[in-house]
């Protein structure tokens, strides 16, 4: 265990050094603050909860962002050490395969969890201490926003090391990173939208279509932040798709954490199989 | 009896593109300096990956300071090895000292002795710098000091003196030397042989993946039977005199002028010439002898082919 936290630090402060931190902290509190108070504009007056608002939107913009930030952090956490030849060296220390891919997991989720508390939660401050002011249900709303993030990127992380293990040039990492990417965050949902255009409701039963959410983190997360509370579900125009939704937010919780386990797994397997 | 920190019996490690290794035996008793030398790809960098038990072999079996490197459940005894990589970049923002201390903990090393390390090395200066300010032998350094944590006592290092400048490499010796002292195993590649000769106890030359010559100097001289050579110095003008009676000997003249005459003969006849010379008196003014450097062994065996 001490071996893990070892690694996790080193991840975490090489993090720090470089401004990974810093850079990622930044960019989701400006997108966040830029969210709340010019994306709110057209609210007005009216008696909407600006904190719910701008959940709304950031989870819209968390499911591009996020899983493009995990993946860059992870794409050549293995590749790129096996390359530079400090893998070789790793290896030959008192220390198990295991061991570093589960350190390496827990330095970066560390480090997205910083990032998203920091840069949100700067966001959260601003907006519940604004004139507005926020009551419970908004901040519980806000935690689970930041709380799935952190669950969201960290199923981008365990996939990107399932490639990052698979590969063996940093070049063709990053290149399935982005194609990883593409067919989570876009590509996915085009074609189950395609398809129900394409069967207009004839075989395909809403509860499969919510089923098939699950095997995409990024709709998983989608499906938990939109209509895992009734007032974001209404403010996001999903209501109705809430009230009648089947699937309550546990399966998409327990979705999550199945896309954060498996590729983890499978990557350790593989990494302690593969002949550096 | 000796004990082996190394023993390799018929290892072989074939990839799907090329052979590696092909039946390497060799052993490496406590407390010894092997050299292993060999071409480019000739198959010492995968040589030591199968004794780290990075790769494992298709056929034959080892034995690391008593343990199966295969035995993943019995790592520890890694604590016990040091190993210098030919090419390794560290995390390029982070400083010197914090990479030493990364490595000391997964060591369970103490921060004192890494500093005392560091010191060693002659870094101690540098310690706050970031890694990719650093010089190549400066690099290289690192690469020592992380090889020493943790009092090994089995030395892997890859191509150790390459970017080292000469004073730099006279000091990495010292710390050979010292290590050696303390009966520390050395397994050791470098394309600097000459430099390595006085230290060396052994030396195991490698081609296209096969050991073809093994064994200390004076074995590896007389297998490969090359002529020893000789400058001797006379007085002005009379080396046309005293070469007739040499090249009766059995010696051949490969270069003669007024003064100096350079001569090869065959290594049992060494005893033989020198006391001819030595009779001849104060006709000799000096004699020098060239023994079989490591780098000519090495170009005589690196032709061969495997057993």
């Amino acid at each position: 265990m001490k071996t893990i936290w070892i690694i996790a630090l080193k991840e975490l402060k090489d993090a720090l050094r470089n401004r990974w931190i810093i850079a990622a902290s930044c960019l989701l509190a400006v997108l966040a603050l830029s969210l709340a108070f010019v994306g709110t504009a057209p609210v007005g007056g009216a008696k909407i909860s600006t904190m719910q608002v701008t959940v709304v939107s950031l989870s819209s913009l968390s499911v591009f962002l996020v899983p493009l930030i995990s993946l860059m952090l992870s794409y050549d956490s293995i590749v790129g050490e096996v390359e530079r030849g400090s893998m070789l060296l790793l290896l030959t220390y008192p220390i198990n395969r295991w061991q570093i891919i589960l350190g390496k997991f827990l330095g970066h989720t560390l480090i997205l969890s910083i990032a998203t508390l920091l840069g949100y939660g700067a966001a959260g401050f601003l907006i519940g201490f604004s004139s507005n002011g926020a009551d419970l249900q908004d901040w519980m709303v806000f935690g689970s926003l930041i709380a799935s993030t952190v669950l969201l990127g960290s199923a981008f992380l365990s996939i990107g090391y399932l490639l990052s293990v698979c590969v063996k040039e940093r070049a063709t990492a990053i290149g399935l990173a982005v194609a990883v990417w593409l067919l989570f965050v876009l590509l996915f949902d085009m074609a189950v939208l395609g398809a129900l255009v394409v069967d207009q409701g004839e075989n395909l039963k809403s509860d499969f279509v919510n089923f098939l959410l699950l095997f995409n983190p990024a709709d998983s997360f989608r499906l938990l932040n939109l209509t895992g509370f009734d007032s974001t579900a209404a403010l996001s125009g999903m209501s109705s798709i809430a009230g009648r939704a089947v699937l309550p937010a546990q399966y998409a919780i327990i979705a999550l954490l199945g896309w954060i386990t498996l590729p983890l797994l499978l990557s350790g397997c593989l990494f302690s199989r593969r002949e550096i | 009896m000796i004990k082996n920190s190394i023993i390799l019996e018929n290892v072989s490690k074939h990839y799907p593109s090329h052979k590696a290794v092909t039946d390497v035996n060799f052993s490496v008793p406590e407390g010894c300096l092997m050299a292993l030398v060999g071409h480019n790809g000739a198959g010492k960098t995968t040589l030591m990956k199968l004794i780290l038990g990075l790769v494992q072999p298709t056929t034959g079996s080892l034995s690391i300071l008593g343990h199966d490197p295969k035995d993943k459940a019995s790592f520890h005894y890694r604590n016990a090895i040091g190993f210098l990589p030919e090419n390794v970049a560290f995390d390029a923002n982070m400083t010197g000292k914090e990479l030493i201390a990364f490595y000391a903990s997964l060591k369970r090393e103490t921060k004192s002795r890494s500093l005392e390390l560091m010191d060693m090395v002659g870094l101690s200066a540098a310690l706050d710098r970031r890694y990719k300010t650093y010089s190549k032998g400066m690099k290289q350094r690192l690469g020592l000091a992380q090889a020493l944590l943790g009092k090994p006592r089995l030395l892997l290092l890859d191509e150790p003196t390459s970017g080292l400048d000469p004073a730099a490499r006279q000091h990495f010796y010292d710390i050979i030397r010292d290590l050696r002292k303390d009966g520390v195993t050395i397994l050791l590649c470098s394309h600097v042989l000459t430099e390595l000769e006085a230290q060396t106890d052994a030396v195991t030359v490698m081609n296209s993946g096969r050991v073809v010559a093994s064994g200390s100097l004076e074995d590896l001289r007389a297998q490969a039977g090359l002529p020893l050579s000789l400058r001797i110095t006379v007085q002005e003008g009379m080396t046309e005199k005293i070469a007739q009676p040499l090249q009766n000997q059995n010696a051949t003249i490969t270069y003669m002028n007024g003064r100096h005459l350079e001569i090869e003969c065959a290594p049992s006849s060494k005893m033989t010439m020198l006391r001819h010379l030595g009779e001849l008196g104060s006709l000799v003014e000096d004699i020098e002898l060239q023994n079989t450097s490591l780098d000519q062994l090495y170009a005589v065996f690196s032709d061969q082919r495997g057993q």
